[in-house]
């Protein structure tokens, strides 16, 4: 086991697979020579060279599409956003294009693309700049997903990410690129579409992916000291959804808060509730409580954002709404 | 030389000044954690935005990106007020809503900082469009880097604009970089201003360093839209002295200090101290009130944002749709 930073684990999926396949190639604002906007890259322009790690003007759509054209005929791009929220520049490409040509080809064409990069607020940069957008992403079909939490997590998924025939969204977070972890050596994968429990309880289950996994193993410790033994599942692939992960949990449990940073209308956390519900009703003794942001633009001023975000105190909150101790 | 002579010179220099101190303190304040977020400083830039909407009526639009405090300051926005937008105080601009990148001041058709790279480009042309619709004769301004003019929203712009003959001008700052990327590695051609003949545009250079010449060029192209209502756009040569915001680095991976060190010598606001130290139209002692003054007015700032009210947790929901 290594002991690195989240950033580096997805630095090193990168590498590793330049290394072992010469159609993968990174593109993107600022990845080669300033080394990456938040470091994820650094190093490899001096690797693989600038044919294979590709600064791009500000031209979210133009690059985006770009690299389907160039996965359409056999390559193989990651394209780094710099944030998320430029992606929304690229959202027709990724969307129209990418998730579609396998469909509308008969099958005749497959788009092998990673769009990687932050999504989610970090501290303070206001309305434009703070969107979690996962779920946008998961209404695609044609997409998949994936919103790793940790650093084992996100180099095995990115990975198989690069790996995949599809085109594979991921989500990081600027909040998670400095927090450590042990990461397997050697090649290793995690599959898209597994689950993984990250903590064991028996009293309710906290589902949570992001960033909001490391709030959700917050809140779990706190609660443990007043005797509540939360299990909290972290989904790691939001399309396709782990289902039975997560059912076994409840099934477990009985009870289950879902909690996600982006906003609650129409949000990744209601897909989640609503597939529970639907397939084991009969277990809940409790409705599922959801915990998201609110359903409002991000404000700058600070104690706005922090209203405006999901916190620990407002999942245990929910936690004891969901065990009627409140 | 007497033409020049009618030009408010000093209001320019005192107006420069006041943007530069004022970003030299919000930047500490930034130190201290008074100010957070992303905070972009115009430190090196201040002639492009003073000499330009000095060259505007106090009624034409402005528009413009994240790097937006100097802009505010020229059009006259109160300092006090921006700063408290920077502290995210109930009492800023925005209401403590925006923060640095998103100034708004409706009463002084101030239309906004905008943070998504070339995004707002097409809100100019669309003020444009409302001028000509409404017959009014105002005219929008609209700021961007030189990092925006490759994108698809600047060139649906300028087609728009130019197709439709709407009064926008157009003013890239370019100042060289965008984050770390030098322009010769993200725009394919290198004279920025050709970018406007794409569109049937005309376009012009301005010493973006020299207030003096971006005053008197932007004066005429401004008098010119108004009356021809067709769009201009204006290419100002310029340079950042610091980081891209205040998370980077000033020089590192993409520039040296020595480069850096190099373009100050060409500053705009020594160089216009020293032309009018020369030509006796002002005297040091003058100058030095000047700066008295303008510290008071940054003080002042400082202190009306630090003793401001947080917004209320009403303000969270109040924004978001109108009633
Ligand atoms: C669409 C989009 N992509 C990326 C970014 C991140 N970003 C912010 S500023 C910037 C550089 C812009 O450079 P330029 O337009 O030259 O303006 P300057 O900062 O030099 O004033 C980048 C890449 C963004 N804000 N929006
Ligand atoms: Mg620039």
């Amino acid at each position: 086991m290594a002991h690195i930073a989240y950033r580096e684990a997805l630095g090193q999926a990168m590498s590793e697979e330049m290394r072992r396949d010469d159609k993968v190639f990174l593109m993107g604002e600022e990845v080669g020579f300033y080394q990456g906007a938040f470091k994820v890259s650094r190093g490899m322009l001096e690797e693989f060279g600038p044919m294979r790690v590709i600064d791009t003007p500000i031209t979210e759509a133009g690059f985006t599409g770009a690299g389907i054209g160039a996965a359409m005929v056999g390559l193989r791009p990651i394209i780094e956003m710099m944030t998320f929220n430029f992606s929304i520049l690229a959202m027709d490409q990724i969307i129209n294009n990418a998730a579609k040509i396998r469909s509308m080809s008969g099958g005749q064409f497959k788009v092998p693309i990673v769009v990687r990069g932050p999504g989610g607020s970090a501290a303070r940069l206001a309305a434009q700049h703070s969107q979690s957008l996962e779920s946008l992403y998961c209404h695609i079909a044609g997409l998949k997903v994936i919103a790793p939490s940790v650093p084992k997590d996100a180099k095995g998924l990115l990975k198989s990410a690069i790996r995949d025939d599809n085109p594979v969204i991921c989500f990081e977070a600027q909040a998670l690129y400095g927090t450590m972890g042990d990461v397997p050596e050697g090649d290793y994968t995690i599959p898209i579409g597994a689950a993984d429990v990250k903590r064991e309880g028996r009293d309710v289950t906290l589902i949570a992916w992001s960033k909001m996994l490391l709030l959700c193993l917050r809140a779990a410790e706190q609660l443990a000291q007043q005797g509540i033994e939360a299990e909290v599942v972290d989904p790691r692939t939001l399309r396709p959804l782990d289902m039975e992960t997560i059912l076994n949990s409840v099934r477990k449990t009985h009870r289950a808060v879902i909690v996600e940073e982006a906003w609650p209308y129409g949000g990744v956390s209601a897909e989640i509730s609503d597939r529970i519900t639907h397939e084991a009703l009969d277990i809940l003794d409790a409705p599922i409580e959801r915990v998201t942001g609110e359903d409002v633009p991000i404000p700058y001023a600070k104690n706005l954002e922090q209203a405006a975000l999901p916190s620990t105190e407002k999942i245990i909150h929910a936690v004891k709404k969901a065990m009627y101790l409140e | 030389m007497t033409s020049k002579q009618k030009l408010p010179l000093l209001e320019f220099l005192r107006q420069m000044t006041l943007i530069r101190r004022f970003e030299e303190k919000a930047a500490e304040m930034y130190a201290l954690g008074k100010i957070a977020g992303f905070c972009h400083l115009y430190i090196g830039e201040e002639a492009v935005a003073v000499g330009s909407i000095a060259a505007a009526n106090p009624d034409d639009y402005i528009v413009t990106a994240y790097r937006d405090h100097g802009h505010a300051l020229a059009r006259g926005l109160e300092p006090k007020r921006v700063m408290a937008e920077l502290f995210g105080k109930a009492t800023g601009v925005s209401k403590g809503m925006g923060g640095s990148m998103h100034l708004f001041d409706a009463s002084r058709n101030f239309m906004g900082g905008y943070a998504i790279v070339g995004g707002h480009i097409p809100l100019a042309t669309g003020i444009g469009f409302a001028m000509k619709y409404q017959k009014k004769d105002q005219v929008a301004l609209c700021f961007f880097g030189e990092g925006s003019v490759p994108s698809g929203n600047f060139h649906e712009a300028l087609n728009l604009a130019s197709l439709w003959r709407l009064p926008v001008v157009y003013i890239c700052e370019n100042n060289r970089f965008g984050m770390g990327t030098p322009v010769e590695r993200s725009s394919a051609i290198y004279d920025i201003a050709h970018a406007a003949r794409a569109h049937d545009m005309p376009f012009h250079h301005v010493d973006g360093m020299d207030v003096i010449d971006v005053y008197t060029q932007m004066k005429e192209i401004i008098d010119g839209v108004r009356s021809s209502k067709r769009p201009i756009f204006v290419e100002a040569r310029t340079y950042r002295y610091m980081g891209h915001s205040m998370s980077d680095p000033a020089h590192g991976h993409y520039r040296t200090k020595a480069e850096i060190d190099e373009q100050k010598k060409r500053d705009p606001i020594s160089t216009l101290q020293k032309r009018l130290l020369e030509a006796k139209e002002i005297t040091p002692e003058e100058v030095a009130k000047m700066e008295r003054e303008i510290q008071d007015i940054v003080l002042e700032s400082v202190e009306f944002a630090d003793k401001s009210p947080e917004p209320p947790l009403s303000a969270l929901t109040e924004y978001v749709y109108s009633p």
